[in-house]
């Protein structure tokens, strides 16, 4: 049978939330065992991920809302962040090059990369009032 | 919330920045500040000390990413120095290690700055 524990919070979409959202799964995270290291991966990925959602979908708006989920069953984590903005639209992503941007005084383009880079599967759901990006992460 | 906090000081003619505690979306417009400050001062010589930098995020390392070319076409650079193990990995995963000086300690940083004069 799966063991399976599940843990939400509904935070406003500002940078202000960013270290309580990093507190919310880093504590679950850590309580669910997961070793240092791989909390520090889901505590960034699931920052870029927010911090994306502030800035790209609702464009700075601190009055609208991000559901953040965690899913724990006995072999991974899934970190599920839900908006109701701008969709991301996966086909326009380009990956950083940072040799070039730093050349143009440009950046952006880190924290999709990162997130693909930290966690081992993720989904983008889009329907016609939602956002969710699923972010699997295995126990170690 | 945790703080982020940054200290300005001076060895020589160095400028040396002490940031602690959490760099992310929300605090990288202090460290934007300070850097702004320094480079409006024609200040190019810099070295950030990250011994009490506990996490960084993108946006993090986007300010870097913004001044490091003006700092650069004066003469001068931005050195990184004594990051944690977490936070170098960061930095490493984006490929910065090639493209910025980033060092153990402040003063291999001082003697780098000293042998390019």
């Amino acid at each position: 049978m799966k063991k399976t524990a599940t843990y939400h919070i509904t935070v406003e979409a500002s940078t202000r939330n960013l270290a309580k959202v990093r507190d919310f799964v880093s504590n679950h995270a850590q309580a669910e065992g997961f070793s240092p290291a791989s909390v520090a991966d889901l505590c960034l990925a699931v920052d870029e991920a927010y911090t994306n959602i502030i800035k790209h979908a609702y464009k700075y708006d601190a009055t609208q809302l991000v559901k953040i989920n965690l899913e724990f069953n006995n072999n991974e984590i899934c970190v599920a962040l839900t908006d109701s903005g701008d969709s991301f639209d996966k086909s326009t992503y380009v990956e950083p090059d940072i040799e070039r941007q730093i050349k143009d005084k440009r950046r952006g383009g880190m924290g999709v990369y990162l997130i693909h880079i930290l966690m081992d599967k993720v989904d983008y759901n889009t329907s016609t009032d939602e956002n969710e990006i699923r972010m699997y992460k295995q126990r170690d | 919330m945790k703080n982020f906090k940054i200290n300005h000081r001076t060895i020589s003619w160095l400028d040396v920045l002490d940031l602690h505690g959490e760099l992310d979306a929300h605090t990288a417009s202090q460290l934007e500040d300070s850097l702004k400050l320094l480079i409006d001062s024609n200040k190019s010589n810099i070295i950030v000390n990250c011994r009490e930098l506990e996490y960084i995020a993108s946006a993090g390392l986007g300010v870097f990413m913004a001044y490091i070319e003006d700092v650069r076409v004066s003469g001068g650079d931005i050195k990184l120095t004594n990051m944690n193990e977490r936070v170098y990995n960061v930095f490493d995963l984006l490929g910065f290690p090639t493209l910025y000086d980033i060092l153990d300690d402040e003063r291999d940083a001082v003697e780098k700055f000293s042998s390019e004069v």
